[in-house]
């Protein structure tokens, strides 16, 4: 279970919102290339570490929010404000919570 | 299997002489140093680039070849699936690549000269609504146009073939029809990987577990870096040492984002968990392999007895393989559903291995803009099935320099044309 921090509702369950990918900007439809729409459309950046992205709370205050998260340990952080480059830390109110030890799954068939 | 370093042919007189004489057993595969140079190098051992490193050197005489891998052999995806081949898609273009796939799996025990006890022992894949029905006819149409033997059969003789299956009208996800396979069927996912690794090994490709790839050099690209679009492959960095080498393959599964990102390169795949589990052994009485779109659940049992489950990946992108209690509930009422004479079986273990899922749930193959640098990836949740086919293509692709027809349609430039090959009827059980 992955506890995502909503900022109105709380920790909640990662199944009671909806995953909506990373979070990037649009290019503008005016004035954009194919080549720009294609990326925005088709690439991701799919990073083993700190990722932007968006969650939509389905279930709850159906607010959609960006949070980031860290695709390997599950931590959660608020994205910087705009002009700051430092993300804010969440504690403890996010995150997997583990099922038996996950050392014990290491190299299971 | 003829190669260069042969070992000791497997075969029940062999067994027999070193049993009575108590001789020990070669190690099957040799454990070289990194070379300073290949002419090609496979990243990733698991099926796919042992298939690609096997195929190279047996069927175009490419032997200079590295396999790389930051854990072990197999390791990856190709420990972690649930072994189930078929090859009854929903395009033509994936009916024809399975079908080679399927071909390989079957005659691989003789030509690779190791048992990886293929069963052939059917494929249903459930139908619980009217849409899914009409989904079933349609596969059935276009497999059967491919001569792939495949038919919708109802309730009743899914009844005989699955005894153990609710087929009774009261259920909350009445079976309405089945898609029937019966070439599909299962496979003992290790034995492929170790069958693999010792021909490729016979024909002198280097295998190097634990060397994890830290950087892919490239020159001439248009980033600051000299990486991306119009770049050429000039080496590999890895943890044990630099390798130049002008042929990368990248057959990465959910790490693939990853790697091609050393050379400057963004694909279309996000990685996701696939989470299975296995419960304690039982008699066998399940026949078949059991499919169900709807309730999100597949089915088989070993050889050993137990069940095997798999679901749908994870609804996030992620790298964490931690299993979850949500899986698990879900997992157990919905085969209750089809089978609740197993309620009193307990699970043993549960596990997930990563996905690279692509946008249309097709794989994404061959050249990419950095010259050198190829693909084998986006294979999401059924890239085991297409392993032996992938790694043929793959060699072909990187010998002749040029597409061979079977991966065509799975370019990477499709995504630039909108020529998607939308698969996710019936490649995926989450949907």
């Amino acid at each position: 279970m992955l506890l995502v921090p909503c900022p109105n509702c709380g920790p909640r369950n990662s199944a009671d919102l909806t995953y909506r990918g990373e979070a990037s900007a649009r290019p503008n439809p005016a004035t954009t290339t194919p080549k720009e729409w294609r990326d925005y459309l088709y690439s991701e950046d799919n990073p083993a570490g700190w990722l932007k992205e968006t969650w939509y709370c389905s279930s709850g205050c159906r607010r959609f929010f960006a949070v980031e998260r860290h695709t390997v340990t599950s931590e959660f952080r608020e994205p910087p404000l705009p002009g700051s480059k430092t993300p804010k830390p969440l504690g403890d109110v996010g995150g997997r919570a583990v099922v038996g030890d996950a050392s014990e799954l290491e190299g299971e068939q | 299997m003829i190669g260069t370093n042969r070992g000791p042919r497997y075969s029940g007189a062999g067994l027999l002489w070193r049993g009575l004489r108590k001789s020990n057993w070669p190690r099957v595969w040799r454990d070289t140093p990194l070379k300073k140079s290949y002419d090609v190098v496979v990243v990733g051992g698991g099926v796919h680039g042992l298939a690609t490193a096997y195929y190279l050197a047996a069927n175009h005489g490419i032997t200079n070849v590295a396999v790389l891998d930051k854990a072990y052999l197999g390791s990856g995806g190709s420990g972690r699936n649930t072994a189930i081949v078929r090859s009854n898609y929903l395009t033509p273009e994936g009916v024809a690549f399975y079908d080679r796939s399927l071909a390989l799996y079957k005659s691989m025990s003789a030509d690779l000269n190791l048992n990886v006890m293929f069963s052939e022992r059917g494929h249903l894949t459930l139908a619980h609504t009217d849409s899914a029905v009409r989904t079933m006819r349609w596969r059935a149409e276009v497999n059967k146009l491919q001569n792939i033997d495949s038919s919708v059969i109802g309730p009743d003789e899914i009844k005989k073939i699955a005894p153990s299956l609710d087929t009774s009208p009261h259920t909350r996800y009445p079976i309405l029809a089945a898609l029937y396979h019966p070439p599909g069927g299962t496979i003992r996912h290790d034995a492929v990987v170790w069958a693999y690794a010792r021909a490729a090994d016979a024909y002198g490709v280097d295998l190097h577990q634990k060397t994890e790839v830290i950087d892919i050099e490239c020159a001439g690209g248009s980033n600051p870096d000299g990486k991306g679009e119009g770049a050429k492959v000039t080496g590999v960095k890895t943890s044990k040492g630099d390798i130049s080498a002008r042929v990368v393959v990248n057959c990465t599964a959910g790490w693939a984002g990853l790697i091609a990102g050393m050379a400057g390169l963004k694909l279309p795949i996000t990685t996701h968990p696939l989470q299975a589990a296995v419960t304690e052994p039982v008699k066998v009485f399940l026949p078949t392999v059991v499919v169900s779109g709807s309730l999100h659940v597949y089915v088989s049992q070993t050889d050993r007895g137990e069940l095997v489950f798999g679901a749908s990946v994870d609804p996030f992108a992620t790298y964490d393989m931690g299993g979850t209690l949500d899986f698990t509930e879900e997992l157990a009422g919905h085969v209750l559903e089809l089978m609740p004479a197993v309620s009193k079986m307990r699970l043993l273990r549960q596990w997930a291995g990563l996905c690279d899922i692509t946008p249309d749930y097709s794989p994404v193959m061959g050249f990419t803009p950095v010259e050198g640098f190829f693909c084998d990836v986006g294979w999401g949740t059924y890239g085991f099935k297409a392993g032996p086919v992938s790694g043929e293509q793959m060699a072909k692709c990187v010998a002749d320099q040029a597409t061979p027809e079977l991966i065509a349609p799975f370019a990477l430039s499709r995504f630039e044309h909108g020529m998607l090959v939308g698969e996710k009827g019936a490649a995926a059980v989450g949907h």
